[in-house]
């Protein structure tokens, strides 16, 4: 840029930062929107379980807006006096815990050693690792129901929980090496020279190191298993059906039970959400990780 | 406190042909500062590291004391070592990184206490003893660093490059500090760089290393006074020594028009090699400007060699000359330290005669030192 043309850029300028603030104005205003279209379903969800069930059945949920009085905790007792729901969601408790930290431990101890232990043949299992994460679950389920037939597992709340973690673990420990293998070489070497035994190394250097990576697979975990329901629906029997299966299992082809199944499924939703916002924090820096050191 | 001794330790890289170290043997002595210097990759991180138990030992022994420590794991050999880095622990406050080690021996909590602010107190850390890493500068970082291996009071500190990471005012500031804590506390240190400077200045002795062998281990005033071949020679000593590839002549060598007296004796092994030419070293510093009366071979001419500046380098108390001089029929770059006062400008003539007694004579084949 020369010297002459330098004002003649001034005027233009100060247009475009103009142009530029209420475009930023309406571009946030574009975001609001769409966000606001995006929640639609899950407001109408929200209203709906708010809502008797004779009213779900004769009007829109939007009525709601000029008849407040329709509002009603109604489907909530209803819900919680569901035996089958609340052993359901005692159930999806049951499963999803178990497997989120399963996967966690698991995946952390193999990551750390995939990362940083020498051993024969270790790159060769990490690809064969690899491999695995290309693997769809529905080409398994006929060999482990047969499997778990034979050990006498099937319908069993453990059978729900080993596929869970049989299949989490290769991306689990895939994320976990490589959020590992970026840990300073020096630092653990400072450990080993400090009097660290691998495992000491593991639980005060290592873990606290790779805390955003750990709290965001434990979200992604947690939420893949809650959200299940193929598996469910293959592995569970009724008394282990987790709230996925128990809820679709309310769907009727004449009169749903659309009372219990709104608040249900909003409640099915929650959870998660509790889940995210708790590890929020590590889960944003988890996204960034590795960026600074 | 504790001596150390490599005896003939050899590491070979899995695929490598050539050894990263060979046959390394140093005998260092008890609370001795030794100094491993060579340029990057000559293998002095890696025979740090061999010491430290980081690095397998492929052939020959390293002992710490009486105790063969070649094959045990880091943990086991008591030491610490002070990374390039630092390798603070980030997660962990300043206390907690120092008294980590102490924390695994089991040692009780008061007694680390009292250990880790009796070493901050001595590195001037102690209002930084709750903080985490990244809220410390560089300088405090490489304190803390200091610290931890301090704590451990170990039989022997390893020190990989630790100032390097320092902006050049303080690493001349931390230098003088880690060796001032070094004679006070008397713990046997082996201390790795690629600075000479930093060599020659923290060492009892200095280790010079290349291509992973051992070139020489001496004090540095005998380091600069005799290195043992052309690499020390070259190598130690900034600016570095003037070397000139002369023919050989009865009685010395001749060097401009001046003669370098060498020994009959060491002249007698260069002619017995085959070699019709010695390589005479002259530092900066050995040069005297000629006024034109000094002894001299022909008469009509002024005494020394004639070096046409170049490039005046001033320094304040001193100033280098680089130029261009002919010697032998070949224009080779020569580099003269004058007086801070008598600065020549570019494009002067200087003529520099070699001061007596302070000259080397090496051999051009093999590199070794010829004269004593």
């Amino acid at each position: 840029m020369t010297a002459t043309d330098t004002p003649t850029r001034r005027g233009p300028g100060a247009a475009t930062r103009l142009a530029a603030r209420a475009g930023g104005g309406a571009v946030r205003l574009g975001l609001l929107l769409t966000a606001l279209f995006w929640l639609v379903p899950t407001i109408g969800l929200l209203i709906s379980s708010l809502r008797g069930p004779a009213d779900i059945s004769t009007s829109g949920w939007w009525r709601v807006f000029t008849d407040p009085a329709q509002l009603t905790l109604h489907n909530y007792t209803e819900l919680m006096g569901n035996g089958t729901i609340t052993h359901a969601l005692l159930n999806s408790v049951l499963i999803t815990v178990p497997v989120t930290v399963l996967v966690i431990v698991i995946g952390a101890m193999a990551g750390y050693a995939f990362a940083w232990l020498e051993f024969p043949g270790r790159d060769w299992l990490f690809l064969l690792l690899i491999g695995l994460l290309v693997v769809p679950i529905q080409v398994a389920l006929i060999p482990v129901t047969k499997l778990y037939a034979t050990f006498g597992i099937f319908g069993s709340l453990l059978g729900v929980i080993l596929f869970h973690t049989a299949f989490g673990l290769p991306f689990a420990i895939f994320l976990l090496r490589n959020f590992f293998a970026e840990i300073p070489r020096e630092l653990l070497e400072a450990g080993r020279l400090d009097g660290a035994g691998e495992l000491r190394l593991f639980a005060r250097v290592v873990v606290p190191l790779g805390g955003p990576a750990i709290a965001s697979l434990a979200i992604f975990q947690f939420l893949w298993v809650w959200n299940d329901m193929l598996v469910a629906l293959i592995f569970a029997n009724s008394g282990s059906a987790p709230l996925t299966v128990a809820l679709q299992e309310q769907t009727r082809q004449f009169g749903d039970n659309i009372d219990v199944l709104s608040s249900g499924a909003f409640l099915s939703m929650a959870i998660p959400l509790a889940v995210f916002f708790a590890f929020q924090r590590q889960f944003v820096s988890g996204i960034t990780a590795g960026a600074v050191k | 406190m504790a001596t150390v001794t490599f005896d003939k330790a050899t590491r070979t890289y899995p695929g490598a042909e050539r050894a990263a170290v060979d046959k390394l043997e140093i005998a260092i002595e008890d609370g001795e500062f030794l100094v491993l210097v060579g340029p990057s990759g000559c293998g002095k991180s890696t025979s740090l590291r061999m010491l430290a138990g980081l690095e397998d030992v492929n052939g020959g022994a390293i002992r710490i004391g009486d105790r063969d420590v070649t094959h045990l794991a880091p943990k086991d050999r008591d030491i610490a070592m002070v990374f390039q880095n630092y390798a603070l622990y980030p997660h962990m406050t300043v206390a907690d990184n120092m008294g980590f080690a102490l924390k695994i021996a089991g040692v009780a909590k008061t007694e680390i206490r009292t250990r880790v602010e009796e070493a901050a107190k001595i590195l001037d850390l102690t209002e930084y003893l709750g903080r985490k890493p990244k809220a410390l500068s560089g300088g405090q970082r490489q304190r803390v660093a200091m610290g931890r291996a301090i704590v451990r009071e170990p039989q022997v500190f390893l020190m990989d490059e630790p100032l390097s990471n320092l902006d050049a005012k303080l690493r001349v500031q931390t230098r003088t500090q880690i060796a001032g804590l070094q004679r006070r506390l008397g713990t046997t240190t082996v201390y790795v760089t690629h600075d000479q400077v930093e060599a020659m200045t923290m060492g009892d002795r200095v280790a010079v290393l290349k291509d992973g062998l051992l070139q020489q281990v001496d004090s540095p005033r005998n380091m600069y006074d005799r290195p043992a071949n052309l690499f020390v020679a070259g190598f130690i000593g900034s600016p570095a020594m003037n070397l000139v590839e002369v023919p050989l002549t009865d009685g010395g060598v001749q060097f401009g028009n001046s003669i370098v007296p060498v020994s009959r004796e060491a002249i007698a092994v260069a002619a017995d090699k085959g070699d019709r030419t010695v390589t005479v070293g002259v530092r900066p510093e050995h040069f005297d400007v000629a006024g034109g009366q000094a002894t001299s071979l022909a008469n009509d001419e002024p005494a020394g060699v004639a070096v046409t500046v170049n490039v005046v380098e001033e320094l304040g108390a001193d100033g280098y000359v680089y130029g261009t001089a002919e010697i032998g029929g070949e224009q080779k770059d020569i580099v003269v330290r004058v007086g801070g006062r008598q600065v020549p400008l570019k494009g002067d003539v200087l003529h520099v005669v070699p001061r007596p007694g302070e000259t080397h004579v090496f051999s051009t084949s093999s590199g070794e030192r010829l004269s004593d």
